[in-house]
């Protein structure tokens, strides 16, 4: 329970009293990759999302949870700059990937998402082929090497290759939910990124293919940052190893609703000794 | 216990002979048009049938209706459709894409351009054959030429072009963009390869009905100076003519061999145009996406 002078702040909410009074775990396995420090997300001006600063580390799973609107879908999306395709949405603040400002004004977002991958919530194969859709990210970033081993590839770490390898140029709308989810992994994983984000990715799905989603997890992170929206707490507590509980601050008048990070830490450390007590009423279902 | 005697049976009669003379209505009016039509079409067929031979296909017009063929305003009309082919459906499509994928919809500019759009779809035709004879034939001295007729059905067919375009764009699901923006594609990657060959099919079938439209189109092109007698093949640069503008002259003829000629050419036009929709119908049906 200690904090050496290098351990970056773990901890962090708009509530500065929660700063000082939650527990401070052991230091997480892996180096810093992703660091966010006061960001706020606006919508025509309106903000979404405001106060938030945390770091999320290498090699490992790190969830984001809380209620409906408190912004978690909106927060993901910075990380690969996806805000930028909503002409009115506005991202204030700074988040760091691998020490590089990622809203730098030499930071091109087609670049940071070739590196960031992202898996939706909904299942959104191209209509094309099983093959092409994997082929796709290879073929527009003009990757080298052969087309087929990567398909193959990432099929086969997406768990997907043994369901799928005799019937490649079926059409991807072909497969059912979870098969198409586990195609859109194998799809980010084809172009070899370095982190992938997922939103949600097994709301739209079954419990057997969430199964499936969630065991892919615990095998990918060995060699991808993971970083995942979920409503779903018992899936937070099943495959992450750092939450992040983000609630809605509702203002005086009762008319704006902007999402917060409340509370940040391991994962056992929210389930089981949670330092706020917003979150604590979260986790054991008395609120949301 | 006895049971309560209870009456299914009609109770007001009034409500139900208005429901009946209601679908009667419907009946008539259905009846009406399709009696119409079908008197109009066997009225024809059974006039032109005998005269669909060689000479009409192959042999130019002639002041002699035995020897009287449309083969410059059959060909006239295969030529402006080839010619309105490159120039509206490319024009028709970028400008689609523009207005869906790029344009802030919030920008007066564009609001603008939406709205001429929609107007320049409800103007007469007339309307764009006196355009031509101003700026085409007489402005920019094209003269009274096969490009000139061709650009004017061009500008007449753009916006049903452009407006059908745009729907089978914007119905590419987002998700689909957003799906390959993730993996590090560039706009125009976006819309290369995913926007457009999902999008193909819609924009084929507008373009295809578009076509259609304009192939029967008199008005304009008489204004633009398609001639009514022409005995030799349209050339890009030369003097055209095209099968409605034929139809309406062989009528206007006295000699009663002339009109069942002209029956003869309606039926050629007709089946154009029906085997045009037909393909535009198989094209939509082929490629139906359920996403």
């Amino acid at each position: 329970m200690h904090m050496t002078e290098s351990a970056p702040v773990r901890i962090a909410s708009v509530n500065p009293q929660t700063l000082f009074e939650t527990r401070q775990g052991d230091r997480p396995t892996g180096e810093t990759l992703f660091s966010v420090s006061d960001l706020k997300v606006s919508y025509t001006g309106v903000p979404a999302l405001e106060g938030v600063s945390l770091d999320i580390y290498r090699n490992n799973v790190t969830a984001f949870i809380g209620p409906s609107g408190c912004g978690k879908s909106t927060f993901i999306r910075c990380f690969n700059r996806m805000n930028d395709l909503i002409p009115t949405a506005q991202v204030e603040g700074h988040i760091s990937y691998h020490g590089v400002d990622l809203y730098g004004p030499e930071v091109d977002p087609v670049e940071v998402r070739k590196r960031i991958g992202m898996v939706f919530q909904k299942p959104n194969p191209f209509p094309k082929s099983i093959y092409d859709n994997i082929a796709f990210g290879p073929r527009i970033l003009r990757m080298q090497g052969s087309l087929d081993e990567r398909v193959e590839q990432g099929l086969r770490r997406a768990a997907l290759w043994d369901e799928v390898k005799d019937r490649l140029k079926e059409s991807a709308l072909s497969l059912s939910g979870g098969q198409q989810q586990r195609l859109c992994i194998a799809r980010c994983l084809a172009v070899e990124p370095d982190v992938i984000l997922m939103d949600e990715p097994a709301s739209a799905l079954d419990p057997i293919s969430t199964t499936a989603i969630e065991d892919l997890m615990h095998e990918l992170k060995r060699n991808y940052t993971i970083v995942i929206v979920t409503h779903n707490m018992q899936q937070a507590a099943r495959v992450a190893d750092m939450t992040a509980f983000f609630s809605v601050k509702v203002s005086d008048d009762g008319k704006r609703r902007t999402g917060i990070l409340v509370e940040y830490d391991e994962t056992p450390t929210i389930f089981t000794k949670p330092a706020d007590k917003r979150t604590e009423d979260y986790v054991t279902g008395r609120f949301g | 216990m006895s049971v309560p005697s209870i009456s299914l049976r009609r109770q007001s009669s009034g409500a139900a002979f208005r429901g009946g003379a209601f679908y009667a209505l419907l009946v008539f009016s259905v009846t009406i048009g399709f009696v119409l039509l079908v008197t109009l079409l066997v009225d024809v067929f059974i006039k032109g049938v005998p005269y669909l031979d060689g000479v009409l296909f192959f042999d130019p017009p002639s002041a002699i209706p035995e020897r009287a063929g449309a083969r410059p305003a059959i060909l006239g009309t295969i030529f402006l459709m080839g010619l309105l082919l490159v120039m509206a459906v490319p024009i028709g499509v970028g400008t689609a894409l523009y207005l869906e994928e790029y344009a802030s919809r919030d920008a007066w500019y564009n609001r603008l351009l939406d709205l001429n759009i929609q107007n320049l779809a409800a103007v007469p035709s007339i309307v764009y054959g006196i355009l031509g004879l101003a700026f085409l034939v007489r402005g920019l001295g094209l003269g009274r030429v096969t490009l000139a007729g061709a650009m004017i059905l061009t500008l007449l067919v753009l916006p049903i072009v452009i407006v059908a375009s745009r729907e089978a764009i914007r119905a590419v699901p987002d998700s689909i963009r957003q799906g390959a923006y993730a993996l590090g594609a560039t706009q125009w990657q976006v819309i290369r390869r995913q926007v457009l060959p999902a999008a193909i099919p819609g924009i084929a079938t507008g373009s295809i009905l578009a076509l259609a439209r304009a192939i029967g189109e008199t008005a304009p092109l008489i204004l633009v100076g398609a001639l009514t007698y022409v005995a030799f093949n349209p050339t890009l640069t030369g003097p055209f003519t095209a099968l409605p503008i034929q139809i309406y002259q062989w009528i206007a003829r006295p000699q009663e061999e002339f009109r069942l000629l002209a029956a003869a050419a309606i039926i050629v036009l007709l089946a154009i145009l029906l085997t045009m929709n037909a393909f535009a119908i198989w094209l939509r049906n082929r490629y139906q996406r359920r996403w």
